[in-house]
């Protein structure tokens, strides 16, 4: 508690400064992430990622200590080179894009192995610093990195607000963007300009080995909560924010541990939460929603068996009539049952099965919706009589009362269907 | 210098058994574009490993291989979960998957640091010149030799079983899942002994070539093979080939450098995929076909 106090209330000021690095890093990777995830190109950002560590060790070995300059501008070259071979390599041979990707990830990483188990038989004194690019280490960001750090993040946050624009035509439909006159090659070479900045910047605080986290989850996260660009975009960078500094804090109060791992796992677990329990999109509400669907279009078909009955002059169905015209289905139409007595569409009275007032004016509505749509498709599709059913027996659930009235009005309130059925209205009297 | 003594020869060896039931299994996950998924699995099945590890006490455990095992078939699990059910696009589920257990995997090194001996380092990079002073010993104290040698002949010979085995199955559901689905053949199995087959290979192989080298072995020698042939028998044999010839000029010039032989392994194949680039992209070439007649093949080239 007393850590967490310590810790929040930014009493340290070398805290503020990680927390001001973290969250500008967070932001900026989350930010280009949200981009190249909409682009389907999530898994290049890893691929940037673990194509960095070459170039750390080179900027490492040629500046002879850990000088932020030297390792940005050489994990930047790295990068730069592996996003142009995966781009050159996709358009001059056949392999598939993941071969590719795959293939230049772990090439890079060899190589960025061998320079750096060179570096270790070498024997400099700085090499401890350097295993921190594998697994990150926020705490260990001081002043002078976070000007470096920092203001490359806000240089890429900066950049992705004033072209949103020509980001978003890039993402969605890059073809228009070029009919209309863009450059988009340019605005391309843009972007992955500010995607390996963001990976390089990143790695600091997280990793090669896991940066793709921090570029991929954020976004997928995000997109559970909202279909807006601009939300998309504000809470992505919120996840990656808030997982930042959880993770910052772990690996404050615990000092052997590196930061990236937690940051992932906070990530991650927001990114479950999101896909399990957001409304509308998650795997819960989805679950929900079709599971109401499916009980509606049940109830809707008992109603219409007991319509059936009434044209054939039954007053009510026993309940093994029921049963029986939905075989194996017996739970669920008892479920039904139970439900439309609850709702007072019908009654039961020992076994028997008989609607009310509002039952019969509800069944009479769902045929109607079934047998004018067969006869719309009959009429203005020419689909034969006989191929009309299946659609209609779909349609009849989700017709709405605007489209019933249309298609009264474009069929001129017919009275037969396609299959010479009346087609029942609430002034019938059955 | 440069020697060629009794260890020289048994890291080569051993080299080239990892190469190769990386390169065979490889070819197979790129034909169904799931080289990515095969990436994926070394990162997950991390876990596994240290949790197989802290379990049985020792990295010699078969512990170590089933809890593999069953992170590699539970990562592929997640992202076909994710992607079916939860909606989420194909990259993204393999992202989040992969570096949410690996991080998993990192965390749990450093939780239990003080109790197995197992380094981040290691696993990421493994250490194959160690492989001749890592002996099997039994009970007895009969010396049998390296020990990571064993466990690459096994599981190349159990990779070569599978593959033979399972061949006509592999090859069909790789080119045509729903055909090989109509004629009865289980691709969705087919699929996850494929994946269990990747991760018992990585585990097999961490040692000598590391977690993530390992992916390096599975994609790049098959990469390069396709980029000369596209049939397929030539295909694995031109990727055992080259698997052999990694581990040679890898281990030569790992010495010659003073570095690591997994990873220089991977240079020399990486330098190899990008020279089968140069020689067999395509060019720009002149042609005296009529332009209708240029457009049909440039479509029929795009279909294949």
């Amino acid at each position: 508690m007393e850590d967490f106090l310590y810790f929040f209330t930014f009493q340290d000021s070398s805290i503020v400064f990680v927390v001001i690095g973290i969250t500008l890093l967070g932001l900026g990777s989350a930010y280009v992430g949200t981009y190249s995830f909409l682009d389907k190109k999530a898994l290049l950002g890893d691929a940037i990622s673990h194509a960095v560590l070459p170039g750390i060790c080179l900027g490492f070995i040629l500046a002879g200590e850990k000088n932020p300059i030297y390792i940005v501008s050489g994990a930047f070259a790295s990068g730069a080179l592996a996003t142009f071979l995966t781009s050159w390599i996709r358009s001059n041979t056949k392999l598939s894009e993941d071969a590719i990707i795959a293939s230049i990830l772990s090439i890079f990483f060899g190589f960025g192995v061998v320079l750096l188990t060179v570096i270790q038989k070498s024997g400099n004194p700085e090499m401890a610093g350097l295993n921190q690019f594998i697994f990150g280490n926020a705490i260990a960001i001081l002043e002078e990195d976070l000007i470096i750090y920092g203001g490359l993040a806000l240089l890429i946050i900066i950049t992705l607000t004033l072209f949103q624009k020509e980001f978003s035509l890039l993402v969605f439909n890059s073809d228009y963007g070029k009919a209309i006159g863009y450059p988009m090659g340019l605005i391309r070479l843009l972007f992955n300009v500010l995607m390996i900045l963001a990976v390089v910047i990143g790695i600091q605080a997280i990793g090669v080995v896991l940066m793709a986290a921090l570029l991929i989850t954020p976004g997928a996260a995000a997109r559970f909560w909202t279909d807006r660009l601009g939300k998309l975009l504000i809470i992505a960078g919120l996840f990656s924010v808030i997982s930042g500094i959880m993770g910052t804090y772990i690996s404050f109060i615990l000092p052997q541990m590196p930061t990236g791992p937690w940051v992932v796992v906070c990530l991650s677990f927001l990114a479950l939460f999101s896909f399990l329990f957001a409304p509308k999109k998650g795997v819960l509400s989805r679950t929900i929603s079709r599971q109401r669907y499916l009980n509606k279009t049940h109830r809707d078909h008992l109603l219409k068996a007991i319509h059936h009955g009434l044209e054939q002059g039954k007053k009510y169905l026993t309940i093994e009539e029921i049963y029986e015209s939905f075989p194996y289905q017996k739970s669920k139409t008892r479920k039904s049952i139970d439900n439309l007595i609850r709702s007072g569409l019908i009654t039961k009275n020992q076994n028997l099965i008989i609607p009310t007032e509002e039952g019969k004016s509800e069944a009479k509505r769902i045929v109607r919706l079934h047998r004018l749509w067969e006869l719309y498709l009959n009429e203005y599709m020419n689909i034969a009589p006989d191929h009309v059913h299946d659609t209609a027996e779909k349609l009849e659930h989700i017709l709405t009362p605007e489209m019933e009235a249309l298609l009264e009005k474009r069929l001129n309130f017919p009275k037969l269907d396609p299959h010479q059925e009346n087609i029942p209205r609430d002034y019938d009297d059955l | 210098m440069m020697t060629f003594d009794q260890n020289a020869f048994l890291i080569i060896f051993t080299a080239s058994l990892i190469a190769i039931s990386c390169g065979l299994l490889g070819v197979f996950m790129m034909l169904r574009k799931m080289s990515m998924t095969g990436d994926a699995i070394s990162h997950a099945v991390l876990p596994g490993i240290v949790i197989g590890f802290f379990i049985s006490g020792s990295q010699r455990g078969l512990e170590v291989i089933i809890g593999a095992g069953i992170l590699g078939i539970f990562a592929t699990l997640i992202i076909d979960w994710l992607r079916q059910k939860a909606r989420v696009q194909l990259d993204a589920s393999i992202g989040i998957t992969f570096t949410l257990l690996f991080a998993v995997g990192i965390i749990l090194i450093n939780l239990l640091a003080y109790k197995v001996d197992l380094d981040q380092e290691c696993v990421l990079y493994g250490e194959i010149a160690y492989l001749p002073i890592d002996l099997w010993i039994s009970d007895s104290g009969f010396n049998f030799g390296p020990r990571i040698t064993y466990l690459a002949i096994l599981n190349v010979t159990l990779v070569v079983a599978f593959i033979t085995l399972l061949f006509k199955e592999l090859t069909l559901t790789s080119f045509d899942e729903n055909f090989s689905s109509v004629i009865g053949i289980p691709s969705k199995g087919i699929n996850l002994a494929l994946m269990s087959m990747v991760s018992y290979t990585t585990v097999s192989s961490f040692e000598a070539v590391g977690a993530i080298l390992v992916v390096a072995l599975l994609v790049v020698p098959p990469s390069t093979a396709f980029l000369w042939t596209k049939k397929l028998m030539p295909l694995i044999r031109l990727t055992c080939g080259l698997g052999i010839f990694i581990a040679i000029s890898g281990y030569y010039l790992a010495y010659l450098v003073d570095s690591s032989i997994a990873g220089m392994m991977v240079a020399v194949s990486g330098i190899l995929f990008l020279a089968s680039v140069l020689i067999n992209g395509k060019k720009p070439k002149f042609t005296w076909e009529l332009p209708w007649n240029k457009s049909r093949l440039a479509l029929e080239d795009k279909q294949l």
